[in-house]
């Protein structure tokens, strides 16, 4: 189906029914991906680097605060309305004035773009995985007299811990698109971003949509290890 | 020395609101060390608030439990007794052996000593063939058995046990029944057992107590005497007079209620 739909796809602008501005033939993005593939790969890198590190520095953030607010049953209600204005601050405001407050040589802002944006899911998701307790598990450890330490070590946290990777999945596709289009507000002009922007403004349109493919595979990139290292790290879930 | 002793216990949940009950009322019982106590009754006249009761996992709303010469929460933090709930309750991510050597993890045994437990319980309750399986890949009653051995693993004191073989088939639940009596009576273990079976209740117990609902109360305790269990008990004349002994009490309490 997918070799159909890009050979209709082919087919179609071929035959002059798109114009290629628009959206150019697969074979035309295709001869650009790889004429460019070394520059995709580098810029790849930059911006999947970028994305990694806002995405482990989010995702302890958002781990780290819903611990905090799962502690304090006001705190958590409070809690998610204050993270969920958050999440609807939009990169395009926010891009700028980060990129203004640091160096432009600094690849800080776009990270501190993707943690952002990545904190919500990881901390809404743990949260919800935090306070679902089962009351049997609640009553087996007051049986053994586990104390607060050790009843949060051996069930609430092991418990969240398939919700805390429904938030990471999430999260991985959301931390590459952040760290793309940040570089659409100025910084540091090294990852896949800034080609989309340039190739663009310069009519290159093929070669802009070659970079946007390489966006989409380190997409997938992420969204693929995120899925391996939740298999991994929750074995009972197999099905 | 007793056991487990409750002195005018009650217990009312929700006191003051619309969605009020009374769980249970005026309950005495006491449990002498080493007896085999049964819990029976129709569902909701409170046995698992009982049961809950001496666990110190809900406060009494009046009267006192002392559980092995001790008030019932000095009790509990001593960890004097091994609970066994009506739901399996058994940690997903957990393996079957780990599930089982929690208990002993939390006192602090030795790896080769929690191992070598864990596989004698799962031996026992006749899963040792699973002992790295994950819960849910186990069938309800495979689960229950699990937590049965949870419970046997750190050779409690004092054993609590909700309805713990409901979910079991025949032939396992008379094998574990016998389980269960060798190793009250090898380990001197003081027990109380709910359960809605009455043969169950007669076979397991040294004394049946008979409770009725709205509100929870005990009406009857039955003394019952079959001497040391084996494959005739179940046809004896004994057993039989219990059974009906304990029947009539339960349809009392239904006249009651
Ligand atoms: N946590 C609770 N909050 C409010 N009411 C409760 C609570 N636990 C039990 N009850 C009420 O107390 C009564 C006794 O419940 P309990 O679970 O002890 O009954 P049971 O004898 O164990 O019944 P079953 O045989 O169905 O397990 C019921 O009416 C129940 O609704
Ligand atoms: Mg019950």
């Amino acid at each position: 189906m997918g070799i159909g739909g890009l050979a209709l796809w082919e087919l179609v602008v071929k035959a002059g029914r798109i114009a290629p501005f628009v959206l150019p033939a697969p074979s035309a993005i295709w001869e650009q991906f790889w004429l460019s593939r070394e520059v995709i790969w580098k810029t790849g890198l930059a911006s999947g680097t970028n994305a990694l590190v806002g995405l482990v520095g989010g995702a302890v953030l958002g781990i780290l605060a819903a611990m905090v607010a799962s502690r304090f049953r006001l705190l958590g209600e409070a809690s998610i309305p204050v993270a969920a204005a958050l999440n609807a601050l939009p990169i395009i405001a926010l891009a700028p004035i980060l990129n203004n407050m640091f160096e432009s040589t600094s690849s800080i802002p776009r990270r501190i773009v993707v943690a952002i944006v990545v904190f919500f899911p990881v901390f809404v998701n743990t949260l919800r995985g935090l306070r679902q307790v089962d009351p049997t598990h609640r009553e087996l450890m007051d049986s053994y007299a586990a104390g607060g330490w050790t009843f949060t070590r051996l069930v609430r946290l092991p418990g969240a811990l398939p919700f805390v990777f429904t938030g990471l999945r999430q999260a991985s596709s959301l931390a590459v698109i952040a760290a793309v289009v940040a570089e659409y507000f100025g910084g540091l002009q090294d990852g896949l971003g800034s080609r989309i922007t340039s190739a663009a403004a310069n009519t290159a349109y093929p070669r802009a949509w070659a970079f946007v493919v390489g966006a989409c595979v380190l997409g997938l990139v992420f969204y693929i290890a995120a899925l391996g290292l939740e298999r991994l790290a929750t074995p009972w879930r197999r099905p | 020395m007793t056991a487990v002793e409750l002195v005018g216990v009650g217990k009312v949940f929700n006191p003051g609101r619309a969605d009020q009950v009374v769980a249970l009322t005026g309950v005495d019982l006491t449990v002498e060390s080493g007896q085999f106590v049964s819990l029976i009754g129709p569902s909701g006249c409170g046995k698992s608030t009982l049961l809950r009761l001496v666990a110190d996992l809900v406060p009494p709303s009046e009267g006192t439990v002392t559980v092995a010469g001790k008030p019932a929460r000095k009790a509990r933090l001593d960890q004097e007794y091994g609970i066994a709930f009506q739901q399996a309750g058994l940690f997903d991510w957990r393996t079957v052996q780990r599930n089982v050597e929690l208990p002993l993890e939390l006192r602090r045994a030795s790896r080769s000593e929690r191992r070598e437990r864990a596989r004698e319980m799962l031996d026992l309750v006749g899963l040792g063939d699973f002992a790295r399986h994950y819960p849910p890949q186990l069938s309800g009653g495979m689960q229950q058995r699990v937590a049965i051995a949870r419970a046997l693993a750190v050779h409690p004191p004092l054993l609590l046990m909700d309805e713990p073989f409901g979910a079991l088939d025949e032939m396992t639940r008379e094998r574990l029944q016998d389980e269960l009596l060798r190793i009250c009576a090898r380990t001197g273990t003081s027990t109380i057992f709910v359960t809605h079976s009455i043969p169950e209740a007669v076979y397991l117990s040294d004394r049946v107590v008979v409770m009725s609902p709205r509100p929870g109360r005990i009406t009857d305790v039955i003394d019952i005497d079959l001497g040391s269990r084996n494959e005739a008990t179940r046809q004896s004349a004994d057993f039989f007079a219990g059974i009906t002994e304990v029947r009539r009490a339960l349809r009392g309490t239904e006249v009651a209620a």
